[in-house]
């Protein structure tokens, strides 16, 4: 059974302008100890997915699912006492942004220590104890006297350390990282992506990485979700990923990455993704195609076979050549 | 936390300095003089007038009373009523606990309801709580306060007779002051029914006196708390499993606090202003009144003198207030 089991997915924004479909029929599966990454461009979705999941957005979010289980327990029925005994406990996730997710009035220890005490019930001590014991585990030096530093006081690189220490703090089944490192250095990048894959591997947790680096995606995950514009355009293992994308996004992804480069300049993708205003009527990403056709204009796709990675195309790509594709003259 | 202190009162020396100027020169601003105030209407003769206006000094030269008066001040003499003879600062500090005893209350009963309901307004964004607090808060901040007082001395003292008109404590009653506070020393006092006398005294001016702090400390609260809600942090403690009075009580009330914190101190000043209309309404015999009367006479050293403490009193809260902003924000608090 999996431990994690979403099945068509949407989130719609209530906006000025009407609703906002944000995350469109999303389903993922996720076993036990496994490592899945979910990539894709700012703005795809990616964060308000897992979000929806946590239970964690505004009042102006109107979250759907045809199946949203964790453990087999059902996330769409289930009492707001019961969620909250899970979120945090068993399903814990790291934020983007280390410098604002930390309450600026208490002091680390304080708030590494709380999931301890609700969900555990410790006591004062012993929550003192494990806090110094989570920041020496995720490499935080002199941990006794970081128990009383305040966020400010810390760096964005130590501040992510102490989410990661209170996301891991009730030994969580399902981690996910929203993108860890994007508001770090780059040498404290690869730390703590190593950090979080070593205790992935020493607690054998889940975890869902969430990023928007093919690179990271390539060095850490055993499967990925590709997600554009809300939908999820290509899920596949990561071998088959790197050696065969079949959705042109997922090439052209993985074309931008200086180590795959053909070329001198590296080539990016044109355009955005599209926002409330401009989503277009058939395929999302038709504008930004170079495969582009009428059909991919005016219709939207259906996902292709799981030997096509699922790719949500009119014409998945194999081999790197669109597959069914129309004569030249039939070409918009 | 030292260093700031220090700069606090580097700003506060000036402002002081600030103060005399003002209390000096607006009193003299005002037509007629204190001599010809009290002959009143029988007048008196020129002769008369000088010799009277030479006794208090009013003849020197504006420099020159000026001089004097800062003169007196360094050596701690606030100046002596030429109405009561007495000294400034004693009928000063006579009077303050009434103004005191009024302002406190006030200022609690706007904190605590202010604060509350700002804060259920937030959480319960768009319900008819929010809409029912938000449209009380801009009528009751938009009320003058004078008919505002008018208004409820006529309902409760007049229609309904629950309430006393003016004074602190029913005349039946009297003790010797302890602590200054009508509601202490009548409790202390034992007598029997004191306690209720001075409460049912006290009642309707300090309702009068809070409505605007009320009004504002519960729009400042319920913005401060929107714009938490919607932060980062606050959304990390509830990804902990934290219940929705644990995130809300104490996540994000003790940052929406900063903001406020600041407000209530600013409207402790406001407090003074809004005393001395209510206590002329309500015939309160504090501060407020004092200073209005004071005025009348053309008391020139007690308006000077009660300016100058009124300011000093206002900045000592605002200290206060800034220590204690201090205090519930680490990033004040280490940044020097
Ligand atoms: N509270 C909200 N109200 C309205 N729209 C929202 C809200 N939160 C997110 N969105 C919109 O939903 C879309 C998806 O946002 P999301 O944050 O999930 O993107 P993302 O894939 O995580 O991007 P990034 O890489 O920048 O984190 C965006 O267009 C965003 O503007
Ligand atoms: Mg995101």
């Amino acid at each position: 059974m999996p431990l994690l089991e979403i099945k068509n997915l949407s989130v719609a924004f209530q906006t000025a302008g009407g609703m906002f479909t944000a995350v469109d029929k999303v389903s993922l599966n996720i076993d036990p100890g496994e490592i899945v990454s979910v990539v894709g461009e700012s703005g795809s979705g990616k964060s308000v997915a897992m979000l929806a999941l946590m239970g964690l957005l505004p009042w102006t979010a109107k979250v759907t699912a045809d199946v949203l289980k964790f453990d087999g327990k059902d996330l769409t029925t289930i009492s707001k006492k019961n969620l909250r005994s899970i979120i945090g406990k068993e399903m814990a996730m790291i934020f983007q942004e280390p410098m604002t997710s930390l309450n600026p009035c208490f002091t680390v220890g304080f708030q590494l220590s709380e999931a301890l005490k609700i969900h555990f019930g410790m006591k004062r001590n012993e929550r003192r104890e494990r806090a110094i014991e989570l920041l020496d585990q995720v490499g935080i030096p002199e941990p006794q006297k970081r128990l009383s530093a305040f966020p400010h006081q810390l760096s964005g690189g130590m501040n992510q350390r102490v989410m990661i220490a209170m996301a891991i703090s009730c030994n969580p089944r399902l981690l996910i990282a929203d993108e860890p490192t994007t508001a770090l250095d780059v040498t404290i990048q690869a730390q703590i992506l190593e950090l979080l894959l070593k205790l992935q591997q020493e607690k054998q947790m889940s975890l869902v990485l969430i990023t928007h680096d093919m690179g990271v995606v390539a060095e850490t995950a055993e499967r990925v979700v590709v997600q554009y514009a809300g939908q999820q355009v290509e899920k596949q293992n990561i071998k088959g990923l790197f050696t065969e994308p079949h959705h042109p996004y997922t090439a052209a992804l993985l074309d931008s990455l200086p180590e795959r480069a053909k070329t001198k300049k590296l080539p990016s993708i044109l355009g955005v993704v599209p926002g409330q205003f401009d989503k277009p009527k058939g395929c999302l990403f038709a504008p930004r195609c170079k495969y582009a056709t009428s059909l991919c204009t005016s219709t939207p796709p259906e996902p292709a076979g799981t030997d096509m990675g699922r790719a949500l195309c009119h014409y998945p790509l194999k081999d790197g050549k669109p597959t069914n594709y129309p004569e030249q003259e039939e070409v918009a | 936390m030292f260093a700031y202190l220090i700069r606090k009162l580097g700003v506060i020396a000036p402002t002081f300095f600030g103060v005399t100027l003002v209390a000096f020169v607006f009193i003299r601003l005002l037509p007629g003089d204190p001599v010809l105030l009290m002959a009143g209407e029988r007048g008196m003769t020129e002769e008369r007038h000088a010799k009277l206006m030479a006794e208090f000094g009013f003849d020197k030269p504006i420099l020159v009373q000026y001089g004097v008066y800062i003169q007196d001040l360094f050596s701690g003499d606030f100046g002596t009523s030429i109405i009561t003879k007495q000294p400034v600062f004693k009928e000063f500090f006579t009077l303050f606990p009434a103004t005191m005893e009024l302002s406190f209350v006030a200022i609690c009963i706007a904190v605590f309801v202010g604060l509350p309901a700002g804060m259920i307004a937030a959480t319960k964004r768009r319900s008819v709580f929010d809409h029912v607090v938000m449209t009380g808060a801009l009528t009751g901040y938009s009320m003058p306060i004078f008919w505002w007082g008018l208004l409820l001395i006529i309902f409760f003292s007049g229609i309904l007779g629950w309430t006393p008109v003016s004074g602190r404590i029913s005349l039946l009653y009297y003790f010797e002051p302890v602590t200054g506070f009508m509601l202490i020393d009548s409790l202390l006092s034992g007598q029997s029914g004191a306690f209720k006398s001075a409460l049912s005294h006290l009642i309707l001016p300090s309702i009068v006196l809070a409505t605007i702090p009320l009004a504002v400390i519960a729009r400042q609260t319920r913005s401060a708390m929107l714009e938490v809600l919607s932060e980062d942090y606050v959304r990390t403690a509830k990804a902990k499993g934290l219940g929705r009075g644990r995130v809300i009580g104490m996540h994000a009330l003790r940052n929406a606090m900063i903001p406020v914190i600041t407000v209530i101190g600013l409207q402790v000043g406001v407090l003074f202003a809004g005393a001395i209309l209510t206590e002329t309404i309500f015939s309160w015999p504090g501060i407020g009144k004092w200073m209005v009367d004071s005025i009348f006479r053309r008391d020139y050293p007690s308006v000077q003198g009660g300016l100058l403490l009124i300011a000093a009193m206002v900045m000592i809260v605002n200290l206060v207030v800034d220590l204690l902003y201090g205090l519930i924000n680490p990033q004040i608090r280490h940044r020097d």
